[in-house]
């Protein structure tokens, strides 16, 4: 259990959105307002009743056993009961309907084609079903660098030997053969084959490495020795046996590891060639080799099994005889290859960041390439001001931790100095201001969190959230998987606890995922840790912006406002039972029949809402993905404060009110019905409920900015449905039901003229602010939408000159750094 | 890799508009052009319907006298002073005087009204046995637990009908009489008891258990009145369509009240001379005062009502849709003026750019 893997793990724990918190902040509201009714109603009951003629009337005497029952306990089960009376407040049926819309939801994101690859032939895939709304909430992006941002495909660009350049495939090949003797690539570590021009590496077999050579004749070479690749020496080095019987020893490695060893009067063209392309952005990569005299061979051959069988000290023992070994080489050149930033890599960042995210790239890289590529994804813009806290700038050093201290104290001045407002402005500041951009290396990072637990320590942690809370980009480079985790948790942390993000493609980014809020996985060449790991994974980077802009926007909206109606509904359906108790001596008697108050959550009102939160789309997709700053507004939970909470409750408890009062207005006649005949206290119910019915549907419908036939469907199929049912609940005596409360109490209700009239008006007078205020915000948006257009055509005009897509960076040891 | 061996394509979503969320959608958005009109449109509408509604509802008359008489003021306060504190209460009877100086305009019903009864009450609600008021013979015998204390009589007999509800029936009844001329006699002015509760309660939902040998004392027999009745179910009226379960005046009590200041129907006037209302003359209501509300804090009225087409006497709608149709209009300027502001200032911002 000592593998990598094993060692970066991390034990998995249960995610939960914010929006699942906000439910639970809800319903503690909600269940103080059910205690308070209660209370209230079971205190008023026994202040009604004090006087006795309203506890037992003459025509209402209770039996025996009733007055005997302590009083104690009596208002023990009063108050039990009214809470069974209104426990419908509690939306017991949210959950299943979250749970639904939740699991059905996330269908839309492995459906949808934008996210399939060609390459990988694979869409997005969908692990938890519980963050969906989360995507709309992110506040930090971490993610990796190599295959994440990177295509982690290494394409051949140019080579030179012997100082001469060499592009292109009839140049290729013409230069090899020059050459001494066929010199194919080969990446053993990697396994993958590097296909140089004419040369193909076939494979090893039998200890033997076979080569294809242009006139497609196989050449045969023996391996000998694979002299491993450390990141300390920085080059590898296989020594072969050719055919003919020379000994071979080839060598690749970082410029800087590969040029003290070869002869001096062979690198000065070959240098200018490789600081050359460094400038262009690739890696390079320089090759060399010796001939071994058959007598060193046995020398160095008996040196490599003495070392490799050692059992102590085995690694330096090793490196002794590599160091010993790679020396006095013949350079040959060197090559150029690219690793190409993902498709749309730039583009996803711009996007990201426009939408108000922080990203951060934590990676493994060392410092110059991870920059160059930060450069080149435009996380870094060229006038973004570097703050770097690196091995470099502090230098190896006694006095690390005062400059350390001196460093961070001095950055923090010149952010403060920047922003002096709180960090709520701080995304509109970045428009304006100096972006500011920090980097931090993985030693650097362990000395500031890590150090000895004094407080010196801690404060050098809370002055460098500081920093990093100022920056618009960070880059963490060398760090650890775990310390990647340990940067997730510290910013995890942070006041106000923003929503964290994690996107990787390799095992070393296992950690990162889990310990964020959202763990993205990218289905990449470093296996498929990741994307199990995941709670989503994508084929590629740039699918995160319709991920996080469209989808995660989209999930967000329609849940929490699923989760606002439902708080929403369920008040107004009790308030007016509520107000009842009020006028029936407090009593418990339900002002609804009994199948209404079953199936109000489970028929008549939960199909709209459900239907809405798959399909709404508030606004449309492709206006998401192209306007990133649209995700602002819904950052931070905002539609799930306490503002949008409490207007969902007062518009509930005004419906609620209009629905009861308007309805006892009502009743104050001798009479609805033109043939004189009068109404009893199911009907009063009827009538509340039906308006109830009509007015939650219909704010909902109101609500709904993306009718699909299937919204018209649930919506009116949902008021048809409770017109037919309460037809058919009234029309027939029911043999099981003892009371036969509500025959024919419908019917006769919509016999008459005045119930109509007063059903439409009570659902236009509760529906009457709604629309108000729809209209006031439409008049708002149009103008705004009209705002908005005029600048983006002025934007357009002045976006910025985009970066050639290349990386700044040498031969690095990433891919071994796991 | 074992998935990369399944066919190309196979792992491709399909693109349906459904799966891509591109369903073809209607996207209303309620602008103000078209809020706008509507709002002045319903505000209009309503205001006409809101007028009609008050016209007809102050076109109705009604005239209610309160009974209960304990105040003294009234000629029941004898009966009232004489209830006080028996019970049952001795019958007692008692007149209201009144006269109408013109028509009142028929057809003229007659409701009594009483107060602080709770009749939604939920222990008083749920004491009745639907089934037994359906006719059926086994639930005659037993009635329903619900009942108690009204289920059985203190001999031990269920009782028929069972129940705090039934128990409670309204039992009062008057008799209006009309004197033409001043010193003339009193004429009394039939009342139709028919005709006052549901269609459907009194046809269907209620119904007297099958006649034993022809009749419907027999078939109540080893049953007990409920404790409050003077006579027992069989008995409340001599016609066998009105008698019973099925006596209209129980059918409509037995239909509980939304409130406890409710009104019920006692009698419709439409016979003879009083079909088109009650003519001019002086008018006097002998009222047998028999139920006792002091008890409980009530008051009995009795209320002549005429009726339209939106039924009783109810300013409340009337009303209610005036001010909604002004409040439509007035939002619908103030909607104006916002509108044209916005429209102003985005034209301004236009001619900046």
């Amino acid at each position: 259990m000592e593998t990598k893997m094993a060692l970066n793990y991390q034990g998995k724990s249960q995610k939960r959105s914010a929006v699942e918190k906000s439910i639970n902040a809800f319903l503690i509201v909600y269940l103080f307002i059910l205690l308070t009714k209660a209370a209230v109603c079971t205190t008023l009951k026994y202040v009604w009743q004090s006087t006795p003629y309203n506890d037992e009337p003459w025509y209402n005497q209770k039996t025996q056993k009733e007055r005997e029952s302590l009083k104690v306990l009596k208002m023990f089960t009063d108050f039990l009961s009214f809470m069974v009376l209104f426990n419908f407040i509690i939306p017991v049926s949210m959950y299943v309907t979250v749970e639904m819309q939740k699991f059905l939801g996330s269908f839309f994101i492995s459906w949808d084609k934008d996210f399939y690859d060609e390459e990988i032939n694979e869409g997005a895939l969908v692990n938890t079903s519980d963050l969906n709304e989360e995507l709309g909430q992110v506040d930090y992006v971490f993610t990796d660098k190599t295959g994440t941002l990177t295509e982690n495909s290494m394409e051949f660009i140019e080579c030179c030997i012997d100082g001469h350049k060499y592009k292109g495939v009839t140049q290729e090949t013409d230069g090899l053969s020059q050459t001494d003797g066929p010199l194919p690539y080969f990446d053993k570590a990697d396994k993958v084959t590097f296909s140089v021009y004419g040369f193909t590496f076939v494979g090893i077999r039998n200890g033997y490495m076979r080569v294809e050579n242009q006139r497609k004749e196989i050449e045969e070479y023996e391996l000998l020795h694979t002299l491993n690749f450390d990141s300390v020496r920085r080059r590898m080095s296989v020594i072969v046996k050719t055919q003919s019987g020379d000994i071979l020893l080839f060598c690749k490695g970082a410029d800087s590891a590969v040029f003290p060893r070869v002869q001096n009067h062979e690198i000065e063209l070959t240098k200018a060639h490789v600081e050359r392309n460094a400038m262009d952005g690739y890696r390079t990569l320089c090759v060399a080799f010796k001939e071994i005299a058959p007598d060193d061979y046995e020398r160095i051959n008996r040196q490599l099994i003495e070392a490799k069988l050692a059992l102590q000290d085995r690694e330096e023992k090793l490196e002794k005889v590599f160091d010993d070994v790679e020396t006095n080489m013949n350079l040959i050149g060197a090559t150029a290859v690219e690793d190409k930033l993902q498709d749309q890599a730039a583009e996803t960042i711009e996007a990201l960041h426009a939408a108000g995210l922080k990203v951060w790239v934590l990676t493994g890289d060392k410092m110059e390439t991870a920059k160059s590529t930060c450069y080149a994804c435009r996380l870094f813009q060229t006038s973004t001001e570097l703050l770097e806290l690196t091995t470099k700038t502090i230098e190896e050093s006694e006095r690390k931790e005062d400059r350390l201290h001196e460093l961070l104290t001095e950055y923090r001045k010149k952010l403060l100095r920047e922003f002096p407002k709180s960090t709520r402005s701080l995304k509109k500041a970045w428009t304006e201001h100096q972006e500011y951009g920090l980097i931090i290396d993985g030693s650097t990072l362990s000395l500031i969190l890590n150090s000895s637990q004094d407080s010196s320590s801690n404060n050098y942690k809370s002055i460098f959230v500081q920093i990093c809370m100022k920056c618009t980009a960070v880059l963490c480079c060398r760090m650890a998987p775990l310390q990647k985790a340990q940067i997730v948790r510290m910013v995890k942390n942070l006041k106000g606890s923003p929503i964290t993000l994690s996107i990787g493609d390799g095992a070393n980014d296992v950690s990162m995922i889990l310990e964020s809020h959202v763990g993205i996985g990218i289905k990449g060449k470093e296996g498929r840790q990741a994307a199990r790991n995941s709670d989503y994974s994508v084929p590629k980077f740039k699918h995160l912006k319709k991920l996080l802009l469209a989808h995660g926007h989209l999930y967000y909206v329609r849940i929490a406002h699923l989760v606002q109606y439902f708080f929403y509904k369920n008040l107004c359906f009790i308030l007016p039972q509520f107000l009842y108790q009020f006028f029936c001596g407090f009593s418990q008697q339900p002002l609804y029949d009994a199948a209404y108050l079953t199936m109000y959550n489970i028929c008549f009102t939960s199909l709209p809402i459900l239907a809405y939160s798959l399909l709404e789309q508030h606004i449309n997709i492709d206006t998401l993905t192209a306007d990133p700053r649209l995700y602002m507004k819904i950052s931070g939970n905002a539609m799930l404060q306490l503002g949008p909470f409490l207007y969902w409750t007062f518009l509930a408890a005004f419906e609620g009110t209009v629905f009861f009062f308007g309805t006892y207005f009502l009743f104050q006649t001798s009479s609805l019905e033109e043939n004189a005949k009068v109404y009893g206290n199911w009907t009063f119910g009827t009538i509340v409920f039906t308006v109830l019915v009509f007015t939650v549907t219909l704010k909902l419908a109101l609500d709904t900015r993306f009718w699909t036939w299937i919204n018209h469907f649930v919506i009116w199929g949902s008021l048809a449905f409770y017109v037919f049912f309460s037809f058919f609940w009234g029309g027939i005596i029911w043999p099981f039901l003892k009371q036969q409360r509500m025959y024919f109490v419908f019917a006769q209700m919509l016999s008459s003229v005045s119930t109509w009239l007063a059903i439409f008006l009570l659902i236009f007078i509760s529906l009457f602010p709604e629309i108000l205020l729809i209209v006031l915000k439409n008049v708002r948006r149009r103008s705004a939408r009209r705002n908005l257009s005029c600048k983006k055509a002025s934007d357009s005009l002045s976006t910025r000159p985009s970066v050639r897509p290349l990386l700044l960076r040498t031969f690095s040891d990433e891919s071994n750094i796991l | 890799m074992t998935w990369s061996a399944t066919a190309r394509g196979a792992h491709q979503p399909d693109n349906t508009a459904f799966t891509q969320q591109r369903l073809p959608a209607w996207q209303p958005l309620l602008s103000a052009s078209i809020a706008l009109p509507l709002f002045f449109c319903a505000g209009l509408a309503f205001i006409g319907l809101g007028l009609g509604l008050y016209y007809s509802s102050n076109g109705i008359k009604e005239l209610e006298y309160d009974y209960t008489g304990d105040l003294g003021t009234s000629n029941c306060s004898v009966c009232a002073a004489a209830g006080q504190g028996r019970s049952p209460p001795p019958r007692c009877s008692c007149a209201w005087y009144f006269s109408l100086p013109e028509l009142f305009q028929g057809p003229v019903y007659l409701y009594y009204e009483l107060t602080n009864f709770y009749q939604n009450y939920r222990r008083y609600g749920v004491s009745r046995d639907d089934e037994q008021l359906s006719g059926l013979p086994s639930a005659l015998r037993h009635p329903a637990n619900e009942c108690a204390p009204y289920q059985l009589s203190a001999a031990g007999l269920p009782i028929a009908p069972c129940g705090a509800i039934a128990n409670s029936l309204f039992n009062d009844s008057f008799s209006l009489w009309h004197q033409r001329r001043a010193g003339g006699p009193y004429v009394e002015v039939p009342l139709d008891r028919t005709g006052i509760a549901w269609w459907t309660d009194y046809h269907v939902k209620f119904r007297n258990p099958p006649l034993v040998n022809g009749s419907l004392a027999l078939a109540f027999q080893g049953t007990a009145p409920p404790p409050n009745w003077h006579r027992p179910v069989y008995d409340l009226s001599t016609d066998p369509n009105n008698t019973g379960f099925i006596n209209q005046d129980f059918v409509v009590w037995m239909r509980t009240a939304a409130l406890p200041t409710f009104r019920k129907l006692y009698a419709r006037i439409r016979q003879g001379n009083y079909s088109t209302g009650l003519p001019r003359g002086a008018y006097r209501v002998n009222i047998t005062y028999n139920y006792p509300v002091r008890a409980f804090g009530g008051h009995k009225l009795i209320i002549f009502s005429s009726i339209s087409w939106m039924g009783g006497k109810n300013p409340f709608l009337g009303i209610a849709y005036l001010v909604v149709g002004s409040l439509c209009i007035l939002m619908g300027f103030v909607m104006l003026v916002v509108y044209i502001r916005y429209q102003d200032q985005n034209d301004e911002d236009e001619d900046e750019e």
